[in-house]
């Protein structure tokens, strides 16, 4: 039930556990203050989080769904690109 | 009303507890009152978490008082079966919800002082209280700042927030005393340090208030004259209403659960 005048922001949550934010969705807020408490109140409730990141969502350049295959189609027949064709030794760890 | 009301014994201790917990309960009932009705989508949630934090804490203050009372009451006979003048709960509290600017006004008055109040409490004796203390400080400095961002934001706003915000001011601002009076049997836990004396924290909650208020661009009234009664059980007419709905299912269908 957003007004016309009310902004848009994306939220992000850093998990107890997580090592990056992570993109949870988006909420209604006139500034940046505001934005951050109503995320709080949003995507925390249940212990999710210990870090908040929101971001305007006219700041984002997002990619043109129309333009998926000239994008995305060309990766799909490079397997070479995947790590699959050589052992990693266990030294190395978590990659 | 299927159901009797209970008798209290209300020893100073047990008085003490019932008093926070009404604080508590109404106003958590209050903000409960706003689901589904904010203004929007985020606010409706931002209203009820706050709700649910007063609820909890009021939960917990009802055990403990059934405990030090130990004649079978819990926390469900102290919410559901007391009549409108054995609850004990701040005037300032039970006022209805009104328009948003109110229903801020009011949570920004009582988490200004509720603040101060737990951390004070945390220092108590009695390491019950304290423990509650600790758990309730840090959801109402978050009340505290939640609401302090929308005064701000009400009173430097509109033209008609910045009305709204000053009327609810205007309006409540004679039920803020009763946060700071105390009477003999409260006196005697303050004296025994179990209890926290209010009138220790009036000036550190005014300057609060002020500073805020001040931003907002919005006055705090010069009248002193201040409200009394909810501590003794002397109510405005709004709480028998508000009970009424709170208490409905437990005195049509006494014991009924689900």
């Amino acid at each position: 039930m957003a007004t016309p005048n009310t902004l848009l922001w994306e939220v992000f949550i850093r998990s107890r556990n997580g090592l990056a934010h992570k993109h949870v969705g988006s909420l209604h807020a006139s500034d940046a203050t505001l934005a951050l408490q109503a995320a709080r109140d949003i995507y925390t409730r249940r212990g999710e989080g210990l870090s908040i990141w929101v971001v305007p969502s006219s700041a984002i350049t997002a990619s043109d769904p129309s333009e998926k295959g000239m994008m995305f189609e060309p990766a799909e027949s490079k397997i070479y690109r995947h790590p699959t064709f050589y052992d990693v030794p266990e030294e190395v760890g978590h990659m | 009303m299927a159901t009797a009301s209970i008798q209290v014994s209300e020893t100073p201790l047990v008085l003490y507890a019932l008093r926070r917990a009404d604080d508590a309960l109404i106003l958590g009932h209050r903000l409960s009152e706003w689901c589904g009705h904010a203004p929007a989508l985020e606010e409706d949630m931002a209203l009820a978490n706050m709700g649910l934090d007063l609820l909890g804490q009021a939960r917990e203050l009802y055990s403990y008082a059934a405990k030090v009372e130990g004649n079978g009451n819990d926390e469900d006979k102290f919410a559901y079966l007391r009549d409108v003048r054995q609850y004990r709960n701040l005037l300032l509290l039970e006022q209805p919800n009104g328009d948003f600017a109110r229903t801020m006004v009011r949570q920004f008055f009582y988490a200004a002082f509720a603040d101060l109040y737990w951390r004070a409490m945390m220092k108590s004796d009695d390491t019950t209280l304290a423990a509650i203390a600790a758990k309730s400080e840090k959801e109402s400095a978050y009340h505290l700042r939640h609401s302090s961002e929308w005064i701000v934001r009400l009173g430097d706003g509109t033209e008609e927030s910045h009305a709204r915000a000053q009327a609810a001011i205007d309006d409540l601002w004679a039920y803020t005393g009763e946060m700071f009076h105390i009477d003999d049997s409260e006196r005697a836990l303050i004296d025994d340090g179990i209890a926290v004396d209010p009138a220790t924290l009036h000036p550190q909650w005014f300057k609060t208030i002020s500073d805020v208020v001040s931003e907002a661009t919005l006055a705090l009234p010069k009248n002193d004259w201040m409200q009394q009664g909810g501590r003794s059980g002397r109510h405005s007419e709004h709480l028998g209403h508000l009970l009424s709905e709170l208490q409905s299912m437990q005195r049509t269908f006494p014991g009924v659960t689900w």
